[in-house]
């Protein structure tokens, strides 16, 4: 049975708090190489923030607003890991050897970009990919 | 560095992602999977060429010296075993095509399949004990998965079964490879060798030792730990149960071939005389439940107790022609354990039961299955001929030259009893007058295309036992890395 009722308060918060969980997330994603984070656990605050809209609105509002389909995203994250694996067979490196090198960016000045981040990226979309597909599957099911 | 090392590993796993993609459409599903077996068996009969012109071969993944990365090593062992894994999946999956219902082909089988692989053949090429931990999970997940797909009553009931033995069995892995760290302070497979010699495999070890023959016997099925096998075995269907009966309790034997022959091999007369009671205790056991079922899939499943036992005994004697014997014996039972349950399976399809007292004159109305089965059903029990002579031959023969007498004619009498098992699924489904068998319309499909798998493994196998003494030259190299650690560990850390 389903009552509805008025979340005015829910709904409003979660428009706000949403978008701070989401920057975290991300902070922390890109945080992981030198501080405590990473993609796992990037990946699930940024479900842990998809989940909040689904309990203060519902499966199909949720669905419009993000059109994913979680499975691809896992297999989309995969690809991410693993190329970037593969990738170091191409400069005769052994599997999974990453290579990093400093640029002078415009924005954020002497940085060093590493291709770790892309595994790491195969992994935040795995996380995000796998716990939404698990939740969602539960909450459709009847 | 050889990169060509990870590519048995890498190639299921790529192709089980880009099946993904292709989940609705079955047809670019079997292609893509049918293409990936292929390449497969290609790169693993190379892989063996290489490691026989070569030596062993090492990949250092990540470019991180050996004790410090994750070393992927690929000696003889390991490289026949890939080789008849990917022999085994390519046929099959042939099989699945026309038996896996198109229900479970949509919903993911052939990916599914190939993580199972991935698993599989990682387990035997890694050289890492916690990597090892690892790819015994991607084939646990990979086969719960399987076992489960189609979701009828009995798949979930076995899959509870399975999955509560396996968490458990799991658990006990991370706290033996814990302990071990504790003691060893290493992950790496050669590393950890290298320091159980130098101190000399104190007590402790030796209860680490035990520790793993308990987790991989678990996953392996010996004596007392091989009760949810036969369960659990029984629910999937055909094509997925010759995987498991062919691969996954392989895998925990060739772990505790690796373990036991390369790091705990300083107290023999304790760890390996209990290695041996468990053996010839899981002959026995084997031999029990060999007779006592009806059930053609029963019957068949016991025989895989029975050939871990055997296996498990050679490795037991340790010596030189025991461990060949046994290593010949493991590559003979995958192929003809999988040939026998994809056998089955066209006979299950035939008759509509898996009980032989139901069947009847099969040979009436397909002569080549007859005597497809006839053959795979000899060379099971170890007919000279065929393949599995020279494995049983050399496993008795150095348990007799060991001294251990009355395993080797437990082993011999268990021959006997094995050949009775599947000769009385011969005569009573083969022979007698034909019998009418009620199916319904849409199960009476063509069979005569599944022929084509079980022809290739048998023809595979038959090649096997005349080629014996060819195969033997690879056994031997295989045999030497495992009897002489330190081929193993030079070859690991040579660089470091």
């Amino acid at each position: 049975m389903k009552t509805k009722t008025n979340d005015l308060i829910l709904q409003t918060v979660t428009k706000v708090a949403t978008f701070v969980i989401v920057l975290f997330s991300i902070h922390i994603f890109f945080a992981g190489h030198y501080t405590p984070g990473g993609g796992f656990i990037g990946g699930l605050m940024t479900s842990s923030a998809i989940i909040l809209l689904l309990l203060a609105f519902d499966l199909k509002t949720v669905k419009a607003i993000l059109p994913i389909n979680y499975l691809l995203l896992v297999a989309v994250g995969l690809v991410f890991s693993v190329g970037t694996g593969v990738g170091a067979l191409f400069f005769d490196a052994p599997f999974l050897t990453h290579a990093f090198q400093y640029f002078d960016l415009p924005l954020f000045g002497h940085t060093s970009l590493h291709t770790a981040v892309l595994f790491d990226t195969g992994v935040y979309l795995v996380v995000i990919g796998v716990t939404m597909t698990i939740i969602q599957t539960i909450g459709e099911s009847e | 560095m050889n990169n060509f090392v990870i590519l048995p590993i890498l190639i299921p796993l790529l192709t089980g992602i880009f099946l993904i993609f292709l989940a609705r459409k079955v047809n670019a599903q079997r292609v893509v999977s049918l293409i990936s077996a292929i390449i497969s068996i290609v790169i693993a009969f190379s892989l063996v060429i290489e490691v026989k012109t070569d030596g062993i071969q090492v990949l250092q993944a990540s470019n991180w010296a050996a004790p410090f990365g994750i070393s992927i090593v690929a000696d003889m062992l390991s490289a026949l075993l890939v080789l008849v894994t990917s022999i085994i999946v390519f046929t099959v999956l042939i099989y699945s095509f026309k038996h896996i219902d198109a229900d479970r082909e949509k919903f993911f089988y052939y990916s599914l399949v190939q993580f199972l692989i991935v698993g599989v053949n990682g387990a035997f090429l890694t050289g890492d004990i916690f990597n090892l931990f690892v790819f015994f999970e991607v084939m646990l997940m990979s086969s719960y998965v399987l076992l489960v797909i189609g979701g009828t009553k009995i798949q979930l009931r076995e899959t509870i079964k399975y999955l509560l033995v396996n968490v458990i069995a799991s658990a006990l892995f991370v706290v033996a490879v814990a302990l071990l760290y504790s003691v060893v302070g290493t992950l790496n497979i050669a590393d950890i060798s290298q320091r159980i010699a130098e101190i000399e495999q104190p007590g402790i070890i030796t209860v680490i030792a035990i520790l793993f023959l308990i987790v991989f016997g678990l996953k392996g099925a010996i004596f007392p730990l091989y009760v949810w096998m036969p369960g659990s075995y029984y629910a999937p269907p055909i094509p997925i149960l010759a995987l498991f009966g062919a691969l996954l309790t392989k895998v925990g034997i060739y772990s505790i071939l690796r373990t036991f022959t390369t790091l705990f091999y300083h107290q023999p007369e304790y760890t390996h005389s209990i290695m041996m009671y468990l053996a010839i205790l899981t002959i026995i056991f084997g031999c029990i439940g060999v007779m006592a079922y009806m059930d053609v899939k029963k019957i068949i499943i016991y025989n895989i107790v029975v050939a871990i036992g055997v296996i498990l005994f050679g490795i037991s004697v340790m010596n030189t022609e025991a461990i060949a014997g046994s290593v010949m014996y493991t590559l003979h039972d995958m192929l003809i354990k999988s040939a026998l349950f994809l056998l089955i399976g066209i006979m299950i399809a035939k008759t509509g039961t898996s009980n032989i007292k139901r069947m009847g004159g099969l040979i009436h109305q397909s002569p080549l299955l007859g005597w497809l089965f006839f053959i795979a059903a000899i060379s099971l029990a170890g007919v000279p001929p065929f393949s599995g002579f020279a494995g049983k031959l050399m496993i008795i023969q150095g348990a007799f030259e060991g001294g251990h007498y009355a395993g080797g004619l437990i082993v011999l009498f268990s021959s006997l009893i094995v050949l009775y098992s599947v000769m009385r699924i011969f005569i009573f489904a083969f022979w007698g007058e034909k019998k009418e068998y009620n199916l319904a319309t849409e199960q009476k499909k063509d069979n005569r295309f599944l022929m084509l798998p079980i022809g290739i493994l048998i023809a595979v196998s038959i090649a096997y036992g005349i080629g014996t003494e060819a195969v033997y030259t690879y056994v031997s190299d295989a045999v030497q890395v495992l009897m002489n650690p330190s081929d193993y560990i030079q070859a690991v850390l040579k660089e470091g």
